[in-house]
């Protein structure tokens, strides 16, 4: 297990190695001169002719790659335009608020769509699957911030069952220990604010639950159906098994296979995701940050923001794997 | 085998009569699936509404002919004139979303077939080189997937805006962005199921005859793994059209204000959505229920051809 770990983390290198040449030739594709480009309105003549000099984007190309790739592994991601925080601190402070909201919002998915395509699947043809099925179709049909507008103005603005935005109301005077609302506010004790905490990450994580829910529901379903059909089903069910300690141990876990796959792979989804739902509800996460610095050309923050989320997606990617393991002997025997 | 007939007639005759047989049959079970119906009627009929679009309305796109008529708290509601009522700009709402169906279709079908062209060149190369090249096959297979393992780790719709963010705000610059996201997803679909074909027996058959590896992948192995791509296609016209709107609620969409669409109509909507919600319903649902045709005639397309399914 420990040498699957270390090859598929050596195989991260040239991924990255990869994306940071693509990420280099983009900012040179930038419309007009890079360093320009990466100081956006705060340029003024000294500070291009500082940024070309740092970055070397008067040297030979090759050269200034080297100067690029040397930036990266040293953590120099220049500032931010807007804001002038430097790239990386102003990710860390903000990534788990958008972990929160992405547990949140897979809680949700998974919490109901496994047993609602275990459900669909077990009934198949009947009307619980007909409206089961066409429910998730119209979940992944809706555009994430149109959903996330509905459901504020609805619960949040008209009825006024939850809170409109931001992650914890701002009269709370919580303290900050992880960066983890939820977790810091029952870490401290401080369980009003750890309840408000979680009252704000309802609307946002059902709006970026709703596409993953739906995908989860059909995978299921699909894998539930394949696997019933399966001799071994038939076998335990034969040798007089009770149908519950069958669809537990020989359907369930063989059917989760697919569905464990999905849920890695619906990381890269609510990252776009976020960039949506937290900028709906203000949501003071990596996505809203990105989604300003998508409106501003902030170019330092999108270029390092790209490589962060690209090394995190690859991570919950070898997690999932990893898990793999976990539940099919089968895949830890090759 | 017949008197004078070749190698590749046998081959040939085979092959030919089961990829009819396959289509064929995925009709029939399409007629069958009532989701496919429902999906393919909408489907049929959002082009239809975008092709005919100027004749069933009298009114010019984004004229905000009317603005006169609004006020900052009301915007006129369903009348003689308008039987949908004006939009936030003043201009009439049934008109704007016919030319927005119009300008969704466009958008979906030219960056869908961007990022299936590019991504088919990609998966074909890889998965051509990769099921009959031998060893330097399976460096250019190496070579094509390193590189789209990197586009994929980079979320969609992210790609999308740093492409956007180089080409500019027009119309061309959105369909290569949302089209280039799509690359990796046909490389890699099309790669997998031509390694899998690459496989099967009548490969072993068709190079045992002695027909050319170039013919064997365009005439047998190609035509065979195209089925899971073109779902693909569907479904992907789906997120495309989705994509459009995502890009403009991020301010990257449709700069030129005489375009209708409905992503920006949905955005525009966001301010006056407390007193007048019919501004963002019409084009939200609008988005949801085209792209939810795609979905359904995808689904139902991909369980017509799959084997498993097939009697």
């Amino acid at each position: 297990m420990l040498r699957f770990v270390v090859r598929r983390l050596a195989l991260m290198v040239p991924l990255l190695v990869g994306l940071s040449l693509l990420l280099f030739i983009w900012v040179r594709a930038l419309p007009g001169d890079p360093a320009r480009a990466l100081l956006g309105q705060r340029a003024t003549e000294r500070s291009i002719a500082q940024v070309t000099e740092s970055y070397g984007f008067d040297r030979p190309l090759i050269e200034q790659y080297g100067i690029y790739l040397r930036s990266l592994l040293t953590g120099d991601f220049l500032d931010s335009i807007r804001t002038g925080q430097p790239v990386l601190d102003s990710f860390v402070s903000r990534f788990p608020a958008t972990v929160e909201l992405a547990i949140a919002a897979l809680l949700f998915a998974v919490v109901l769509g496994i047993p609602l395509g275990y459900v669909a699947a077990r009934n198949q043809g009947r009307w619980l699957d007909t409206t089961v099925v066409s429910g998730s179709l119209l979940g992944v049909a809706t555009p994430v911030f149109f959903l996330a507008i509905l459901l504020k103005v609805v619960f949040a603005d008209t009825l006024g069952w939850l809170p409109t935005s931001l992650r914890q109301d701002p009269r709370i005077d919580a303290t900050d220990v992880t960066g983890f609302a939820v977790l810091d506010g029952l870490l401290t004790r401080e369980f009003d604010a750890a309840w408000d905490a979680l009252a704000h990450l309802v609307l946002p994580g059902i709006a970026l639950g709703t596409i993953p829910l739906a995908i989860i529901v059909r995978i299921t379903r699909a894998s539930v159906a394949e696997v019933m059909n399966e001799d071994y089903v038939r076998t335990a069910e034969s040798k007089g098994l009770a149908s519950r300690v069958v669809s537990r141990r020989h359907v369930l876990r063989n059917a989760m296979l697919p569905v464990a796959t999905t849920i890695g792979l619906q990381a890269g989804l609510l990252f776009s995701g976020a960039v949506l739902t937290e900028t709906v509800f203000a949501f003071n996460g990596v996505g809203s940050y990105l989604f300003t610095a998508i409106g501003q050309r902030d170019y330092p923050v999108l270029q390092g923001y790209i490589i962060f989320i690209a090394i995190i997606y690859s991570l919950i990617n070898l997690l999932v794997d990893v898990l793999y393991g976990v539940i099919d002997p089968r895949v830890r025997v090759s | 085998m017949m008197p004078g007939a070749t190698g590749t007639d046998v081959v040939e005759a085979v092959s030919g009569e089961r990829g009819t047989s396959l289509w064929r049959g995925a009709l029939r079970r399409l007629r069958r699936n009532p989701a496919a119906l429902i999906g393919a009627v909408i489907v049929l009929a959002f082009v239809l509404l975008a092709v005919v679009a100027p004749l069933l309305t009298p009114y010019q796109p984004a004229s905000a002919q009317w603005a006169g008529q609004l006020t900052p708290s009301s915007v006129p509601g369903p009348s003689g004139d308008h039987p949908l009522g004006l939009d936030g700009f003043g201009s009439d709402m049934l008109t704007q979303l016919l030319y927005g169906a119009r300008q969704s279709l466009v958008y979906g079908v030219v960056s869908t077939a961007i990022g299936l062209t590019a991504g088919a060149a990609l998966g074909v190369l890889a998965g051509g080189c990769g099921a009959v090249l031998g060893r330097v096959g399976a460096l250019v297979d190496g070579a094509v997937m390193r590189l789209v393992d990197i586009m994929l780790s980079v979320p969609s719709l992210l790609l999308a805006v740093s492409i956007a963010a180089v080409l500019g705000k027009n119309s061309f610059a959105i369909m290569i962005a949302i089209g280039a996201a799509q690359v990796p997803i046909f490389a890699r679909l099309l790669r997998s199921s031509m390694l899998s074909q690459g496989r099967a027996d009548y490969v072993t058959a068709a190079s045992a005859l002695g027909i050319r590896r170039r013919k064997i992948v365009t005439h047998h192995v190609l035509p065979n793994s195209i089925g899971p791509t073109i779902v693909q296609a569907t479904l992907n016209l789906a997120t495309a059209i989705i994509e459009v709107a995502a890009l403009s609620y991020l301010g990257l969409g449709e700069d030129d204000p005489a375009v209708a669409e409905w992503g920006r109509m949905l955005v525009a909507a966001q301010d006056r959505f407390a007193n007048d919600p019919r501004l963002a319903i019409y084009p939200g649902v609008a988005i949801a229920i085209t792209a939810l045709g795609f979905t359904l005639f995808g689904e139902a397309l991909r369980e017509a051809l799959d084997p498993r399914t097939r009697r």
